[in-house]
C-alpha cells in the first residue's frame, strides 16, 4: 500500500510541475466560467436549484473532457521515456502501479473539480441552495471523474504512444457516452441495458439535482473498478511480451 | 548467485534470445558483449524482473524469477539501456523516492541517497532538476539509482553508452569501486572498457551465448592465444641466416609453439614473432639458450579483445 502512495504522491507532484497541469486547471476553470455565465445564469429568470442543476450538468462535460486528458499519459509516458522500468524492477506489484497512478490522477481532478467551488458559492450567496445539493453534485461529478480516469488508465496501459492513448480513450468514453442512444432506438430489455450502461445519462441526472442514489455510485465504482483491472492485466501482459 | 538454464524469449515469433546457459558467482564482475541486437538487453531485463522468460530457468540467490520475482526485485538494482529518470524532479528527491520504492525505510531514504550521490559524484548536483543535466550526469543518477537500496546484484545495461572519453574512464573506475560489494552484470558493445571492468566475458550473438571466460581463455578458444615477441642477436659478418634460422627451429620444437615467424632482421638484431600464449615465455626462453641465441628482449602481449570478438560473432564460435 505504501508503494501505491508513493507513486501517487510523486505523480501528483508531476502534475503540479507540469505545463499540463496548470492548463488543464485554467481550461476547466474558463470553460465552466463561461458556460456558468452564458447559460446558468443567462437567458431568463431561474430559480437557484435550477442554476445550479445546470451548473453540474456541463461541469460533467468538462469534467469527464479534463478527467481524459488527465489520464492519457499516466502509463503511456512512462512507457515512452521508459521509466516504466524502474517501477517494473521494484518489488511492487503492477496493481499498485496503476492504482497509484489513479489516485494521483483522481486527487488532481479533485484540486480541478473544487477549484471551481466559486460558482455554486455565487448562487448560495445570491439565492437559496441547500449545502446538500452542492456536494451531492460535486460527489457526482467526482464519481464521473472516476470512472472516466480509470477508462482513460486503461487506454494509457494500451499503448507507448500518449497521442494513441488519448484518441483510444476519448473514444472509450464516447462510446460509453452514447450507449444511451442505442438505449432509445432499441427495444426492451435491450434498451434497458444501454441506458443503464451510459456513463453519463441516467446515472448522472440525479446528481445534478444533488440526489444521491446508492445504485448511481454503484455503478460508476464499478466501472472504475472493472477499467483499473483491465489496466492492470494489461501492464502484466506486457512483461510477457 | 545466478542460474540461467535454457533461457529462451520470444517477441511474437522472434527469438531475441534463444537457450541461454550460464552461471554467475557472487562477487564476479560479469560483462555482457555483443553486437546491437544480440539479445543483450532482452536477456538483462529478464534478470531485472522487467521481462517474463518464454521458456527456461532463472535463479536469483536461489529465487525464481517467475514465482518469487518480488524477492529478487529487491535483491537487485536495475539500470536499463535508457536511464528511468523523471526528468521534473530534483536528482535527491528522485533518489529518496527509488529508496523508499525499493523498500528502505523512510528513516534511511536521506541518509542512503546522501551516501549513493558521494559514491557517483552526483553530490554537487542534489538540488538540480533531472531534465537540465547533462548526459554524463544522467548516466551517473541512472547507476545512482540502481544502487540507492544497496542491492546484492547490479544489472547495468549499457552503463557507458553515449559518455565521453573521459566519462567513460570515470564510470569504469566507479564499476571498479563498485567491485567486491556487489556482484555485477553488464554489457556492452564496447570491447575495451569490458575488457578492463569485468571478471569474466559472456559473448552473445543471434540471441545465443557463442563464448565465455576471461579475455585470454576466449582467446585460447579461438585459437589464438596471444603472442610472444622476441628479440635475439642478429647475423653479425659471415654467418648469414644461420643463427636466426637456429633460433626458429629451436622455438618450434616447444610444444605449444604454434607458429615462428621472423618479422624484422637487421644487423646484429632480428625479431621473431611466435603464436603461443604468454605462459610459455620460459621454456621459449630456455629453449633459445640452449641453442645458444642471445636473448635480448622479451615481449608479450595477447590476442586483441576485438578480433577475437569479430572471430567469435562472425563463426558463431566455432574456433575458425
Amino acid at each position: 500500500m505504501s508503494a501505491t502512495f508513493l507513486i501517487a504522491r510523486r505523480e501528483l507532484g508531476a502534475y503540479l510541475r507540469s505545463m499540463i497541469g496548470w492548463v488543464i486547471i485554467a481550461g476547466v476553470l474558463a470553460v465552466d466560467g463561461l458556460l456558468f455565465n452564458a447559460f446558468a445564469l443567462g437567458g431568463g429568470d431561474k430559480r437557484s436549484s435550477e442554476v445550479l442543476s445546470l451548473f453540474f450538468y456541463f461541469s460533467s462535460g468538462t469534467t469527464m473532457i479534463a478527467s481524459v486528458l488527465i489520464a492519457f499519459r499516466l502509463l503511456a509516458e512512462e512507457r515512452q521515456t521508459g521509466t516504466i522500468n524502474l517501477l517494473y524492477s521494484s518489488p511492487i506489484r503492477d496493481g499498485e502501479i496503476v492504482l497509484g497512478k489513479f489516485l494521483s490522477a483522481l486527487a488532481f481532478l479533485a484540486i480541478v473539480t473544487l477549484a471551481t467551488g466559486f460558482m455554486p458559492m455565487l448562487v448560495m450567496i445570491h439565492g437559496k441552495v441547500s449545502y446538500g445539493h452542492v456536494a451531492g453534485g460535486y460527489f457526482g461529478l467526482l464519481l464521473l471523474g472516476s470512472a472516466t480516469l480509470a477508462i482513460g488508465t486503461f487506454g494509457s496501459a494500451l499503448t507507448r504512444s500518449q497521442v494513441l492513448a488519448a484518441i483510444l480513450s476519448a473514444c472509450m468514453v464516447v462510446a460509453m457516452l452514447v450507449a444511451w442512444l442505442l438505449g432509445r432506438i432499441t427495444e426492451r430489455p435491450l434498451s434497458e441495458v444501454f441506458s443503464n450502461l451510459s456513463l453519463h445519462g441516467l446515472h448522472f441526472q440525479p446528481f445534478q439535482a444533488g440526489i444521491v442514489h446508492l445504485r448511481d455510485v454503484v455503478y460508476y465504482l464499478a466501472v472504475t473498478y472493472v477499467a483499473l483491472f483491465a489496466a492492470t492485466r494489461v501492464l502484466e501482459a506486457r512483461r510477457w511480451r | 548467485m545466478i542460474q540461467v538454464e535454457g533461457l529462451t524469449k520470444y517477441y511474437g515469433a522472434l527469438a531475441a534470445i534463444r537457450d541461454l546457459t550460464f552461471a554467475i558467482d557472487r562477487g564476479e564482475v560479469i560483462g555482457f558483449l555483443g553486437l546491437n541486437g544480440a539479445g543483450k538487453s532482452t536477456a538483462l531485463r529478464v534478470l531485472g524482473c522487467v521481462l517474463l522468460p518464454t521458456s527456461g530457468r532463472v535463479t536469483i540467490d536461489g529465487f525464481d524469477v517467475v514465482r518469487d520475482p518480488h524477492e529478487i526485485r529487491k535483491r537487485i538494482g536495475f539500470l536499463p539501456d535508457t536511464p528511468p529518470l523523471y526528468t521534473e524532479m530534483t536528482v535527491g528527491a528522485y533518489l529518496e523516492f527509488v529508496a523508499r520504492l525499493r523498500g528502505v525505510p523512510s528513516g534511511r531514504a536521506k541518509a542512503r541517497t546522501i551516501e549513493v550521490e558521494e559514491r557517483t559524484a552526483t553530490r554537487d548536483v542534489h538540488d538540480e532538476v533531472i531534465g537540465n543535466l547533462s548526459h554524463g550526469f544522467k548516466q551517473r543518477i541512472g547507476i545512482a539509482q540502481a544502487l540507492v537500496h544497496n542491492p546484492k546484484l547490479l544489472i547495468l545495461d549499457e552503463p557507458t553508452s553515449g559518455l565521453d572519453p573521459v566519462q567513460i574512464v570515470e564510470m569504469r573506475q566507479l564499476i571498479k569501486g563498485l567491485k567486491g560489494e556487489h556482484t555485477i552484470l553488464l554489457s556492452s558493445h564496447i570491447l575495451s572498457e569490458i575488457s578492463q571492468t569485468c571478471d569474466r566475458l559472456l559473448v552473445i550473438q543471434g540471441g545465443e551465448i557463442v563464448g565465455q571466460g576471461s579475455e585470454q581463455e576466449l582467446a585460447t578458444q579461438m585459437g589464438s592465444g596471444g603472442y610472444l615477441e622476441i628479440e635475439i642477436g642478429g647475423p653479425s659478418q659471415g654467418e648469414g641466416r644461420a643463427p636466426v634460422e637456429k633460433a626458429l627451429q629451436a622455438v618450434r620444437a616447444v610444444a605449444g609453439v604454434l607458429s615462428a615467424s621472423v618479422i624484422r632482421e637487421e644487423a646484429h638484431v632480428a625479431q621473431i614473432k611466435l603464436d603461443a600464449p604468454a605462459a610459455l615465455c620460459p621454456q621459449v626462453v630456455r629453449a633459445l639458450v640452449a641453442a645458444d641465441i642471445d636473448v635480448m628482449r622479451v615481449g608479450r602481449g595477447s590476442a586483441q579483445l576485438e578480433s577475437i570478438f569479430l572471430k567469435l560473432t562472425q563463426t558463431g564460435g566455432q574456433p575458425s
